[in-house]
């Protein structure tokens, strides 16, 4: 619903009335009266219903299966697939707004060829082959001048898969993610350094089974992942005792026994205490620890001295809650998660110490592979289509020696800053699928120094976010309901292939991914990695090598594999995948490249006089910035609002509705946004919902709706074990504007 | 048979997809809702509790709207259902200023009055309420109270349902639990 200050007048005008009305209001009884007043009028079918295609989902990561029904080549309506596990026939607002994109009136519909200044945002329209040419003959300069690996490719998505194959062939290792740097990278690190393994995506929560669950600023319900979703309300309504730490009272926080208010920052002090207190008063799961653990004896040295009451005073927490919460969830084990969260690169040098507490939590509760904890899938079989070996190609150019040894991935602001200094080798060419960098990258001034210091920048994007201002060359996509994709890989309690395959047509010349990638492969002698005719074909072929029927899945959109266990209630043997095989309490990793081996509390700078610290996160309508454009979306609970304390707001003269700027420590101002005063948030912080405050004039919807949080995040505190990019330092002042 | 709905508040987390999903389903004009989620926060810091609700027509027994409406537009379905008969609304908006709960909009193309029929076009071919179908966290189900086995009465025994607005009166069909 659009406003709720909206709805509330017009329920008291209409209160109003409605109680004089009942005064005449003749009595009824429909159980006695039914049948006459039923004769007198039909119900109209509004007729929605159409030819169904099954497929799957990218309004975000979670790729749920979809069911789209078409009328005369229009969707008139997404349901989640019942077929799908990811969904089990339901879906999320975004996915179900899904139609708002591929009808969006401002999506890239011909490719463009930039005219102006690098950044002007002005453009001429071109043809495929001109555009394609273009990009083809400037990459091979580029190639003879510094050779392939200049060529960096940023990339989100399912559909990305054709570029980075392109990338590899090329011959560059620069592919990089936001998804890792930016987002998961450090909970990724953390669980790889104490299992062996990551919760992966989706996360392997067994959260229907479980007893406890515990939330570390995870707002399950504002994110919208559709399964967890579900699974989580099962565990609500099975009356999970559910803890929830958050400095704002979120949507799960209103559902929890424990709701613990933290001072930002503090979430690693409290963790320690927690596990001082399952250790020490020796409740931890003794046998599991002793056949899968190492390092239990040096983990509990290292906990004695935080003790519950030092926590509290670092949290602004009350010990005897601390200590209360950790024996619930030791009561409950193994069927207890401390939930790994997803979005982790919060305070920088604290990220994997963080992380790798919550995963030793989880370990000394024997949560890892029990039915209720993590679930341990098995990934279906996925024959590749047989191409030849890539080039060899030089190291990616992100990191300098001795820079984040246990980075999983490339880091994005590390080829960001080899292309503003040319070290160790330029960078001279990015190509950029679907990942709007200016607002998913921060230290936003850094960015665009790169991209003013590259030959050549390509985007492939469905609308024109703001990254797209800044290409030489814009290439319009079809959006996943208009594209076949690779075949997707679905990891779940039961797993299997899924499909990605057309709805509809694209919109003007919009193309398939696989499309562009095959003409640029081939008009760059690299046809040799795209050798199939079209993307049928080469799906066709993968199914008949992973003995998957392909008709199965156009009809179906996922083949399941067969069942197998999952944990070791159901006969799974379980076995830690670290080198040593057992679990990592002390990483002898992490001591012998020099990092504390076990997790450390740094207190992260306090927010100065007359300053919040500003969090960011996610509404349920939203997906990143990706989301703000579709009309569909446009029609719920806009997420453009920053949350201050309502105490803070009176303080400051500012009242709920009004409209303020934010300006933030390094006097970086905000667009203007209106607050949202309520006692459901600390003092100490503000709140504003990632993806709004667009500045593109092409998205003509979003545009200038909302505060861009991104844009206030100026700086990043980088985490020394893998290089994420801690964002949650970054304070703001709230400013009335007249 | 009654057709009710009892919406379980500690399973909804007010993400709205139950209002797409009846847009989507019933083609509800750009800025007209069938259906809506109010979230209701009481208490201060820290203590605090929120009620979200997924709210819509309340399909009342004692129906202001019905006995309001001049024409015999609006009109109880076999099944206790309220419902409008478009051929017949002339758009005099009385039963949107009887409406308790601000349920009713007036089509802005065709100019009659419309609301949420609780999907009874679906519900007549065996499937859920759009709503319902949608709803990640099952917090929506639709059912006949007068089937005591049915989902819905036993959610009802299970616990205190509540109706919104009770003092209007108007013995609403729509019932929240938790």
């Amino acid at each position: 619903m659009g406003s709720p200050l909206h709805l509330s007048r017009r329920r008291m005008l209409a209160l109003g009335a409605g109680t004089l009305a009942a005064t005449t209001a003749a009595r009824f009884n429909p159980l006695l009266d039914a049948e006459s007043q039923a004769s007198s009028g039909s119900v109209t079918d509004p007729g929605t219903d159409g030819r169904i295609v099954r497929s799957a989902c990218e309004i975000c990561f979670w790729k749920c299966g979809i069911q789209a029904h078409v009328q005369e080549g229009r969707i008139t309506k997404i349901q989640g697939s019942p077929l799908h596990p990811l969904s089990n026939g339901k879906l999320c607002p975004r996915g179900t707004g899904g139609a708002g994109l591929a009808y969006d009136p401002d999506r890239l519909v011909r490719p463009l060829l930039r005219v102006g200044e690098r950044g002007s945002d002005s453009f001429k329209p071109v043809s495929w082959d001109d555009a394609l040419g273009h990009i083809a003959s400037k990459l091979e300069d580029l190639k003879k001048k510094y050779g392939p690996e200049t060529l960096a490719l940023f990339n989100h998505g399912a559909g990305a898969s054709w570029f980075v194959h392109l990338a590899k062939a090329f011959g560059t290792k620069n592919i990089v993610a936001p998804s890792f740097a930016q987002c998961r990278g450090p909970r990724d690190v953390a669980f790889d350094l104490t299992f062996g393994a990551e919760p992966g995506s989706p996360e392997v929560l067994d959260l229907r089974n479980s007893r406890c669950l515990v939330l570390i600023g995870s707002h399950i319900g504002e994110n919208m992942h559709n399964t967890q979703v579900q699974d989580f309300a099962q565990f609500v309504a099975n009356d999970g005792d559910l803890i929830v730490v958050d400095p704002r009272h979120s949507i799960a926080a209103s559902k929890a026994r424990s709701w613990l208010p933290i001072r930002p920052g503090a979430d690693t002090a409290l963790l320690l205490a927690w596990i001082h207190v399952v250790v020490h008063e020796g409740r931890y799961q003794r046998e599991y620890v002793e056949r899968y653990a190492s390092g239990l004896d040096e983990l509990k040295a290292h906990v004695a001295p935080f003790s519950p009451e030092w926590a509290a005073a670092e949290t602004g927490l009350d010990a005897a809650v601390l200590r209360d919460t950790a024996r619930r969830m030791a009561g409950a084990a193994p069927a207890v998660v401390i939930h790994p969260g997803r979005h982790a690169s919060w305070y920088g040098p604290d990220d994997t110490h963080r992380s790798r507490a919550i995963a030793i939590l989880n370990a000394l509760l024997g949560s890892w592979g029990h039915r209720g904890g993590f679930f341990q899938p098995t990934a279906p079989k996925m024959a590749p289509y047989p191409t030849p070996p890539y080039p060899t190609a030089k190291p990616p150019a992100d990191r300098l020696p001795g820079e984040a040894p246990f980075a999983l991935e490339p880091l994005t602001q590390g080829v960001r800053r080899a292309t503003i200094d040319g070290n160790p080798y330029p960078v001279k060419a990015w190509i950029v699928y679907g990942t709007n960098l200016i607002q998913s990258l921060p230290q936003r001034a850094e960015t665009i120094k790169a991209l003013q210091a590259l030959e050549l920048l390509v985007v492939v994007d469905v609308i024109p976010a703001e990254i797209a201002a800044y290409a030489d060359v814009v290439l319009p996509e079809a959006s996943y309901l208009e594209r076949y994709d690779d075949l997707l890989k679905v990891s779940w309690r039961r797993s299997g292939v899924a499909l990605r395959q057309p709805v509809i047509d694209p919109p003007g010349e919009a193309k398939p991914g696989w499309w562009i990638a095959r003409e640029l492969a081939h008009k760059m002698n690299l046809g040799q990695y795209f050798p199939w005719k079209d993307v049928e074909e080469y799906l066709r072929e993968r199914c008949v090598k992973s003995g998957l029927d392909f008709d199965q899945l156009k009809r179906d959109g996922i083949v399941l594999s067969p069942e197998k266990p999952i944990t070791v209630e159901d006969g799974l043997a379980l076995q830690i995948a670290t080198e040593s095989g057992r679990i990592q309490l002390s990483s002898e990793k992490l001591q012998k490249a020099g990092f504390d081996a076990m997790p450390v509390y740094r207190r992260p700078a306090q927010p100065p006089a007359g300053y919040f610290r500003l969090l960011y996160g996610r509404a349920p309508a939203q997906t990143f910035g990706r989301t703000s454009n579709n009309r569909l979306l446009g029609e719920l609970t806009h997420g453009d609002r920053v949350w201050l304390n309502a105490k803070a707001a009176a303080d400051l003269g500012v009242k709920d509705g009004d409209t303020v700027v934010l300006v933030n420590q390094d006097g970086v101002k905000s667009n203007p946004v209106r607050v949202k005063a309520t006692e459901r948030i600390r003092g100490d912080c503000v709140y504003l919902p990632h993806g709004w405050g667009h500045t593109s004039r092409g998205l003509t919807y979003a545009c200038g709706k909302g505060a861009d949080d991104s844009a206030l995040v100026t700086r990043a505190e980088v985490d020394p074990v893998m290089g994420g990019t801690g964002m949650r330092v970054n304070f703001v002042a709230v400013r009335k504007e007249a | 048979m009654r057709r009710v709905m009892v919406v379980d508040t500690s399973r909804c987390v007010g993400c709205e997809a139950c209002v797409l999903a009846c847009k989507n389903e019933n083609r509800v004009p750009s800025g007209k809702y069938r259906d809506w989620v109010v979230q209701e926060s009481r208490g201060e810091f820290p203590n605090l509790s929120l009620e979200i609700r997924s709210e819509r027509c309340n399909h009342c027994s004692d129906a202001h709207c019905v006995s309001n409406c001049p024409t015999g537009s609006s009109w109880y379905r076999y099944d206790g259902t309220v419902q409008i008969e478009r051929s017949k609304c002339t758009g005099c908006k009385a039963c949107i200023a009887s409406c308790p709960y601000g349920a009713r909009y007036v089509n802005p193309q065709e100019g009659f009055v419309d609301k949420c029929t609780l999907c009874v076009h679906r519900l007549d071919r065996g499937q859920p309420t759009a709503c319902q179908e949608v709803c990640p966290t099952s917090a929506i189900v639709v059912g006949d109270a007068d089937d005591p086995r049915s989902e819905v009465s036993v959610m009802l025994r299970r616990g205190t349902a509540h109706v919104v607005s009770p003092e209007a009166a108007t013995k609403p069909n729509v019932f929240y639990v938790r």
